[in-house]
């Protein structure tokens, strides 16, 4: 294993201005009968941004949930500018000088930014003079990094964006040095990662140290200087990102060669197949999620909706699903669907031919609890094929399909007795394609088709996807990853705030486009 | 990565549960300064030492596998059905109509009607809370409790007022007809020679319950009905997503499990009573949870912790005659089974997997 150090030849020495800012020596951990990591050895030199990447469960978040005191290594060491260090919990992470921001932010809603900056590190009884102290130095970094947020406002008010920086500002205002960042792209928008990378370079020049966790391979080669590969538990590399490729990155990932590139023909669209007209959702809380949207879907097209989440994609998968009211008027190959009412719901749409493998496989397209053949029935229980008589289900025969399913949809292990949630997450997604493919939809609508989901299975899903359009099926992909959109879709639309802010066709957009448009602003606007 | 063999966790874990229960059981028994080893014999003996103690204890576990499964069907739904008592006690009032209504000529054909009965009026208990659950949102553990009320205080207005024998001084229905009698132990097993206590109360109504526990088998893991309130219990969204109707799956749920509450009348008011008593449930509603939770809401689970609940009932009976152990203790020693088995089921779980675990390692290394 070659591991890439800068200042190797002084890590026995005391702490010196050249000593890696952390070094890991032989860091091993299990959890019962899993190796979570394997004698993993890293050093990240001070003031350089060091990224790891590697597929779900390839044991990132347990190394730095070690680092940060969540867990105890079973054995190695940790040292921090060349001097061990014990941490058992995240008050010695934080005074070795060690800041967090994890995916899911840990703010407290209905407090100011002030007021989550200071929590946990208030310096007396009182909140004023700490209130006051966090205040100043807020402006002050404010000023340094671009890390502008205002202190007085709620975090439930801010974007994802500025919540972000708020995390890092917590971790500064608590001196932090090594600043250790967990998947930070994945709920940003292009533009907004663009600025989290900026903040992070002006961070790199005043000396900080940045860990950076991520599965994407753009922003590894865009922004780190080191990068380490895990793979199942390993770290298989350690290479400078200057001398490497994200193929190369891919293979070390996936153990193979892996094809990044969407490999497909230009798509021949035939007749409609859904026309959307006008279509308004309204949800539980009386707000407008979905504000007069018209689309068409056409046989043998993909169409890519992109969008930041949460601008109305997910209501508008859900209203085509059948688990949603909507208004407005929906021709399902030229016959109008029943929005709303008695009629209106996931049986009667799979009826009418549409497939939906939805956003959220563990909390709507399976139930984790029941084991991979109930779920391969899952929505179309109802159907004739799958009951042996009046009163029982063919539960045998259903196990047989699955099976079948299974070893085409190549689902390991390949046992329809194991429960949905033993599986990882690309082989949950593939039993819930191989279900809805294997229906023969005429629209089939995919939100999020490779969320959570390893390099190696995310190639297998997009060639599915792209062998259902081949055939001559409507697809409609909601995704939030720009790469995904641009690479499957015949046609590009983008969401925003619940309405359509433009379509574009792959070859002649860019990221940056499309980025401008996931924010609101279009062309007209640009233009002033 | 299974980390304990089936059977452990079927059976090794309640064994082990049951065992530190009794354990704590007879620290409190010495504790009070009586003997703990002459104590569990004498609930052993009073629970299976005669045919009269082993009616006893069948004619318990009888009313607690209704309950228990009542509890269980919801749960799968994952509704917490606090009612059965009420619906128990709404389920009586039916199996009394229907047996008051026609001089029976036979049981099989009283029973039948009885079974009906008791199980239609349950059902219509569960499901005014069903209904509100369903389409209003109000917790259905709050109305369900509540419901236990009402149902206690509409029958004790009927039995005074409605029911009640005139000129009687009890507040009773009037006995039921001959015709509807259901044979008990004794009866159906003289015809093969078998001598059993005349006047102990287990009768027809166990093979009832039993049918019960393997048609709930069958409906919850055979038929699609099961399959929806399983995936609507395990996940609410995923239901929708499939196009399961929430509301429908409530009510459905909440229909049978108030109807196998409501069958429990059929071995507590038609087989032992014969007439409707005041309080005739006498908790056994309650106890149904305990059976579901200890019985992990499976079929085979609840028959057998019906079945130990029944010991403890019959066999704590007899603790407090014979032994003068107060009764309350008994519910002590219940309410230890009930905590080790449900609430602290993660105390042994936790080192037993470890155990495993272990055991697995040291396996492969000598392989």
């Amino acid at each position: 294993m070659s591991v890439q150090n800068e200042a190797g030849r002084q890590e026995t020495v005391a702490p010196t201005a050249s000593a890696p800012a952390i070094e890991l020596r032989g860091i091993s951990k299990a959890f019962g009968p899993v190796q979570a990591n394997k004698d993993i050895s890293i050093s990240v030199a001070k003031g350089s941004i060091h990224g790891i990447i590697g597929e779900n469960g390839a044991g990132k978040s347990t190394l730095m949930s070690i680092l940060y005191g969540f867990y105890k290594a079973d054995a190695g060491q940790i040292l921090i500018n060349g001097q061990e260090v014990n941490i058992t919990d995240s008050q010695e992470a934080i005074a070795a000088g060690i800041g967090m921001v994890f995916q899911h932010f840990k703010l407290v809603e209905n407090f100011t930014v002030l007021e989550n900056v200071i929590l946990g590190a208030e310096d007396g009884g009182l909140l004023k003079p700490s209130l006051a102290k966090a205040r100043k130095l807020l402006k002050q970094l404010s000023d340094e990094y671009e890390l502008s947020v205002d202190p007085d406002a709620l975090i439930e008010d801010l974007s994802v964006g500025h919540q972000q920086r708020v995390e890092i500002l917590k971790a500064l205002y608590r001196q932090a040095d090594i600043l250790i960042l967990d998947e930070p792209t994945g709920v940003l928008t292009p533009a907004e990662a663009d600025h989290l990378f900026r903040i992070l370079e002006g961070l790199k020049k005043e000396g900080k140290t940045i860990i950076m966790i991520t599965h994407k391979l753009r922003e590894i080669m865009e922004i780190t200087d080191t990068v380490s590969v895990m793979r199942r538990g390993e770290m298989t590399a350690t290479v400078k990102t200057a001398e490497t490729s994200p193929e190369e990155l891919a293979e070390l990932m996936v153990g193979r060669k892996v094809l990044l590139r969407v490999d497909k023909k230009p798509a021949t669209p035939g007749a409609p197949v859904i026309k959307i007209e006008n279509l308004e959702v309204v949800d539980e809380q009386g707000v407008r999620r979905v504000k007069g949207i018209d689309l068409t879907v056409h046989q043998g097209e993909i169409l890519g909706i992109c969008g930041v989440a949460g601008n109305g994609q997910t209501e508008l998968l859900e209203v085509l699903g059948g688990y949603q009211n909507g208004t407005g008027k929906i021709l399902m190959n030229g016959q109008e669907i029943d929005l709303s009412g008695k009629h209106s719901n996931g049986q009667t749409r799979r009826a009418r031919g549409i497939a939906h493998v939805p956003e959220d496989r563990h909390d709507e397209g399976l139930i984790l609890e029941f084991q991979a053949w109930e779920n391969m029935v899952f929505g179309y229980h109802h159907d004739p094929k799958y009951q042996k008589n009046a009163l029982l289900m063919d539960n045998a025969g259903i196990k047989a399909m699955t099976q079948v399913s299974m070893d085409k949809f190549d689902v390991r292990p390949p046992n329809p007795k194991l429960e949905a949630k033993s599986f990882s997450g690309g082989n949950q997604q593939k039993i819930v394609l191989a279900r809805e493919i294997e229906r023969n939809p005429d629209l089939l609508l995919i939100g999020q088709p490779t969320r959570g989901v390893d390099i190696g299975a995310i190639e297998f899903i997009h060639q599915q996807i792209v062998a259902l359009r081949d055939e001559g099926k409507a697809i409609l992909l909601v995704s939030v990853e720009l790469d995904e959109i641009m690479s499957l879709s015949d046609r590009i639309v983008v969401m925003f705030d619940g309405q359509i802010m433009g379509e574009r066709l792959p070859s002649e957009t860019n990221e940056g486009e499309l980025g401008l448009l996931m924010a609101g602003i279009t062309d007209e606007e640009k233009a002033q | 990565m299974n980390k304990m063999p089936k059977w452990a966790d079927a059976v090794l874990i309640p064994l082990i549960s049951i065992l530190l229960a009794f354990f704590f059981s007879g620290l409190v028994i010495w504790a009070i300064g009586k003997d703990p080893v002459v104590a569990i014999k004498t609930m052993v003996q009073g629970a299976f030492g005669s045919t009269s103690g082993i009616s006893y204890t069948l004619y318990y576990a009888t009313n607690f596998i209704f309950t228990g499964l009542a509890v269980a069907v919801a749960y799968h739904a994952r509704l917490f059905n606090i009612g059965g008592e009420g619906q128990a006690m709404l389920g009586g009032l039916g199996v009394t109509l229907v047996c008051l209504a026609v001089p029976w000529p036979h049981w099989m054909l009283a029973l039948p009607a009885a079974m009906i009965g008791g199980a239609l009026f349950g059902a219509a208990w569960a499901f005014i809370p069903a209904w509100l659950q369903a389409k209003r949102g109000s917790h259905i553990v709050i109305t369900t409790i509540m419901f236990n009320y009402i149902g206690a205080a509409l029958l004790g207005y009927l039995l005074t007022k409605v029911l009640k024998v005139p000129g009687s001084m009890l507040t009773e229905s009037a006995r039921f007809p001959e015709g509807a009698h259901l044979p008990n132990f004794s009866e159906i097993l003289a015809p093969f020679g078998i001598n059993f206590s005349p006047n102990a109360p287990a009768n027809m109504a166990f093979f009832v319950a039993l049918l019960c526990t393997f048609l709930f088998w069958i409906l919850i893991w055979k038929t699609r009905l099961g399959y929806e309130i399983r995936a609507y219990g395990q996940s609410e969204t995923a239901a929708k997503y499939a196009g399961i109707n929430p509301s429908r799956i409530v009510i459905i749920a909440m229909l049978i499990s108030g109807g196998l509450a409501g069958l429990m009348a059929i071995n507590n008011v038609m087989g032992e009573a014969e007439r409707l008593i005041d309080n005739a449930v006498e908790g056994a509603g309650f106890i149904g949870i305990a059976v579901a939770l200890m019985g992990r809401n499976h079929p085979i689970g609840i028959l057998l912790a019906a079945l130990l609940f029944g010991f403890l009932y019959q066999g704590g009976a007899e603790l407090s005659f014979w032994e003068s152990i107060p009764r309350e203790l008994v519910v002590v020693i219940q309410a230890l089974v009930i905590m080790f088995t449900g609430a602290l089921d993660n105390m042994v779980r936790m080192p037993l997997e470890k155990l495993f675990v272990a055991l697995g390692k040291n396996k492969k290394k000598e392989a």
